[in-house]
């Protein structure tokens, strides 16, 4: 009776399922040339179950009581994860033993070494903490290696696991910066306006104080070729810089006057002040841009052994992006450049259009700053 | 484009969920070698550690006792129900590993099995270990009362009937009568079973105290449904006097307090249950309902704990989650006290409205209760996305569930412009 009873609760307990979180430890292993370093995070609660912690058996461990287990800790634990590379086992060795509390609990922090004896390009992984006396426990695996991460979650069902270390080679990790380069421009509107603002009038000409239609595509594309690679190099100058850590600005200033540059680029094409030297305005304001891509790159986290790696593979990425709007921009300008629709809807009104906006975002950046208290 | 985009959105939420799961956090020597760092669930000299003890060491010299393990295992998931750690869960599994991934393992271990399973919402391979065990053993109370439970969560009303039916002559005529009453309250006879129900409850003064907190619990729930809010007190009341530790009648019986604006007893009743997850939840609803100073710690506990159960795949918290981002993240404006704009991020708060709906609709795959359902309501409502209540709408109309959050639901849905 007892028995059926318990069950019947059931019809109430469905929703109340898991109400703590289930067992669980955290592995991380940074891999470094011949030698992996690992840390792993077991909860006391499962060490308790597995071995005893708790010595004068009170119900409570006290730091005494974990410290009189540490030997016994690395006995059991080590031996249930296995490193290998290329069949070669990688003997590991107990070197730190901390305490961290995660959001159930406190953990035993146990640091390793493992060494392989020669540099990886692969690891293999047997992962068997706790999995006799609680299938439900999962490892849950960070694997660092040249500043990418891979995760991967061990149970029972995945005890073994390989993980090729050639995938987050350079070459992946540099495309994936690339990527992060052409996503951010594209997302990033106020790069885009500032150099749309600075292109719209390469199609065009100054004569008599009247915007002229050019009348071969070649000074259109050379003045475009001199805005984009001003651009670029001002902006690749000040990237680099930052990025290397030999000069920075503070991010508010940088984005007011990012978002300055755009109003005066669009400013220009109402009042023309600069005519046809739109290059130095390219050139000066994208040293500023610079600092704002900066800021995204390191946002994304940097690999310090292949910070130039990602710098490149970043630049190159939003030079990508760059080198896109101009190339979908610039025949279409070209095509329409004679129409009245180019000049009042699309220079005037547009580069209007783009001064309100990046007035917006001026008022709102310098506004931040005033609060800020900077 | 939307779609496209999507996982470039997530993924900074899963990179926060790495960093906030605390993995990042930084490892510390203790000041002293006095210092507590963990409270066990028992003292050593607690007599279940040691009757657990003594069978875990008696299984070890024979694993495959079958009685041994299968009352090993049976004392496991009693610890489990009592306060919801899935951690007993894992040793119950354990203590069964011999026949675990048999097809053909014995009926007790295949009924064991089933109750681990639909524990972690794994119904389908429950209902074939359950049909299995029926076939072998017709006379297995506890088979078909599992089967009741699981068919009743399926919405499939009419098999359920037939489980409790099978249950005459295996259980107590109380068990019998409130097997259909609990059915009969999701399907359209609600008054009819609160009536029976309480009928049966006051001819069996001298019933178990476990049968009557489980009576007592869907007497409160019944008339919660039914909008005899009193009732519902003075049963959940009762409930509670028993003293019987019970997760799901703290849970409840919270809901019920935050429907009735009654927060601080939400607080009184919940202050030392930050262990549990679901607890936890419904303590920080009432925090934040009383803009308490705690209230934001906690969120960020529970954000924590979401985090990490994500990491590992889990999916069982999903009702809660949906609750989670609803409430919390796109901080929606609790239904009780009525709303007070709250600034927050306009996107992000679609978002994350977004995340709620889909976490909802994706808990009603699986499961077909009242509260799954009102979570669905909740969660589209607030996205104002009629068509994604419409499985729930369809359920509430197809079981006539008598149910008055429901019915509120229901109704501002069908208000809702398309």
């Amino acid at each position: 009776m007892m028995r059926l009873l318990c069950t019947l609760l059931l019809l109430a307990i469905t929703n109340s399922a898991h109400a703590h979180k289930p067992s669980d430890s955290y592995l991380t292993l940074k891999v470094e040339g011949e030698v992996v370093q690992g840390q792993w995070d077991i909860a006391l609660r499962d060490l308790d179950f597995a071995i005893g912690l708790d010595g004068n058996g009170d119900g409570k461990i006290t730091w005494g009581e974990l410290r009189a287990r540490h030997e016994a800790i690395a006995a059991y634990a080590l031996p249930r994860l296995k490193i290998a590379s290329e069949g070669q086992a990688c003997p590991t060795r107990a070197t730190e033993n901390l305490v961290d509390n995660h959001s159930d609990g406190a953990y035993a922090v146990l640091r390793f070494v493992a060494e392989c004896g020669k540099p990886l390009a692969a690891v293999a992984l047997n992962y068997n903490l706790l999995f006799d006396v609680d299938p439900q426990h999962k490892g849950l695996l960070r694997l660092e290696y040249k500043g990418t991460t891979t995760t991967g979650i061990f149970s029972p069902d995945k005890a073994a696991q390989q993980f090729d270390l050639s995938e987050v080679t350079l070459l992946r990790q540099f495309l994936d910066y690339t990527r992060e380069g052409v996503w951010h421009i594209w997302i990033g509107f106020d790069h885009i306006l500032f150099l749309l603002a600075l292109l719209l009038p390469a199609v065009l000409y100054r004569s008599k104080k009247h915007w002229e239609a050019v009348t071969s595509f070649r000074p259109a594309l050379i003045d475009v070729l001199k805005i984009v690679t001003a651009f670029t190099l001002a902006h690749s100058i000040t990237l680099s810089l930052a990025t290397l850590g030999v000069l920075t600005l503070p991010t508010r200033l940088v984005e007011s006057a990012i978002a300055a540059s755009v109003v005066l680029s669009a400013l220009n094409n109402i009042f023309p002040l600069f005519e046809g030297r739109r290059w130095i305005v390219a050139f000066t304001f994208g040293l500023i841009h610079g600092f704002g891509f900066a800021s995204v790159l390191a946002d994304l986290g940097l690999p310090q052994d292949a910070l130039l790696l990602a710098l490149v593979g970043f630049n190159l990425g939003v030079e990508g992006g760059q080198l896109a709007i101009v190339s979908v921009f610039l025949p279409l300008a070209y095509y329409l450049r004679g129409t009245r629709f180019y000049h009042r809807a699309v220079l005037f009104t547009g580069s209007l259009l783009i001064m309100l906006l990046a007035s917006i975002w001026l008022v709102e950046r310098v506004f931040d700053l005033k609060l800020l208290g900077f | 484009m939307q779609k496209l985009l999507k996982p470039l959105f997530h993924l900074p939420l899963y990179l926060f969920a790495f960093i906030s799961a605390g993995l990042n956090a930084a490892p510390f020597i203790p000041q002293s070698d006095s210092v507590v760092l963990e409270q066990l669930p028992f003292k050593a000299s607690d007599p279940t550690t040691r009757e657990l003890r003594q069978l875990r060491a008696e299984l070890s010299t024979n694993p495959r006792n079958l009685d041994k393990a299968t009352r090993l295992a049976q004392r496991y998931y009693e610890l489990a129900l009592a306060d919801g750690d899935p951690r007993f869960i894992g040793y119950a599994q354990a203590a069964l590993t011999p026949w675990w991934d048999l097809a053909d393992a014995p009926v007790p271990v295949l009924v064991l099995r089933a109750t681990l399973r639909q524990y972690s919402h794994n119904f389908s391979s429950a209902l074939t270990d359950l049909n299995l065990a029926t076939r072998l053993e017709p006379g297995n109370g506890t088979a078909w009362s599992l089967l009741a439970a699981i068919h009743m969560v399926q919405a499939d009303y009419a098999t359920a009937r037939q489980d409790c039916d099978k249950l005459r002559d295996l259980a107590s005529s109380l068990i019998v009568v409130a097997c259909h009453a609990a059915v009969d309250s999701l399907n359209g006879d609600a008054d009819k079973a609160y009536i029976a129900l309480q009928k049966a409850y006051a001819s069996t003064p001298a019933a178990p105290a476990n049968e009557k907190l489980w009576v007592l619990t869907r007497l409160a729930e019944i008339s919660d449904r039914l909008g005899k809010a009193a009732e519902a007190d003075a049963y959940f009341q009762a409930a509670l006097k028993l003293k019987i530790s019970d997760a799901y009648l703290l849970a409840v019986y919270a809901e019920f307090l935050h429907d009735e604006n009654r927060h601080n007893e939400v607080i009184a009743l919940l202050k030392d249950k930050e262990r549990s997850d679901v607890l936890l939840m419904r303590l920080a609803l009432a925090e934040k309902a009383l803009k308490t100073p705690r209230a934001a710690e906690h969120e960020e506990v529970i954000k924590v704990r979401f985090d990490a159960a994500r990491l590992r795949g889990d999916k069982l918290h999903i009702q809660d989650e949906a609750r989670f981002y609803l409430y919390f993240l796109a901080n929606h404006p609790l239904p009780n006290p009525p709303p007070k704009g709250e600034g927050t991020n306009e996107s992000l708060r679609k978002f994350y409205l977004n995340e709620s709906l889909r976490l909802a609709q994706e808990n009603w795959k699986d499961q077909h209760e009242p509260s799954d359902a009102r979570m669905l309501m909740e969660a589209a409502l607030a996205a104002k996305d009629k068509v994604a209540a419409q499985p729930a709408l369809d359920w509430y109309k197809q079981s006539r569930i008598e149910d008055r959050h429901l019915l509120r639901l229901a109704k501002a849905l069908q208000e809702l412009k398309p």
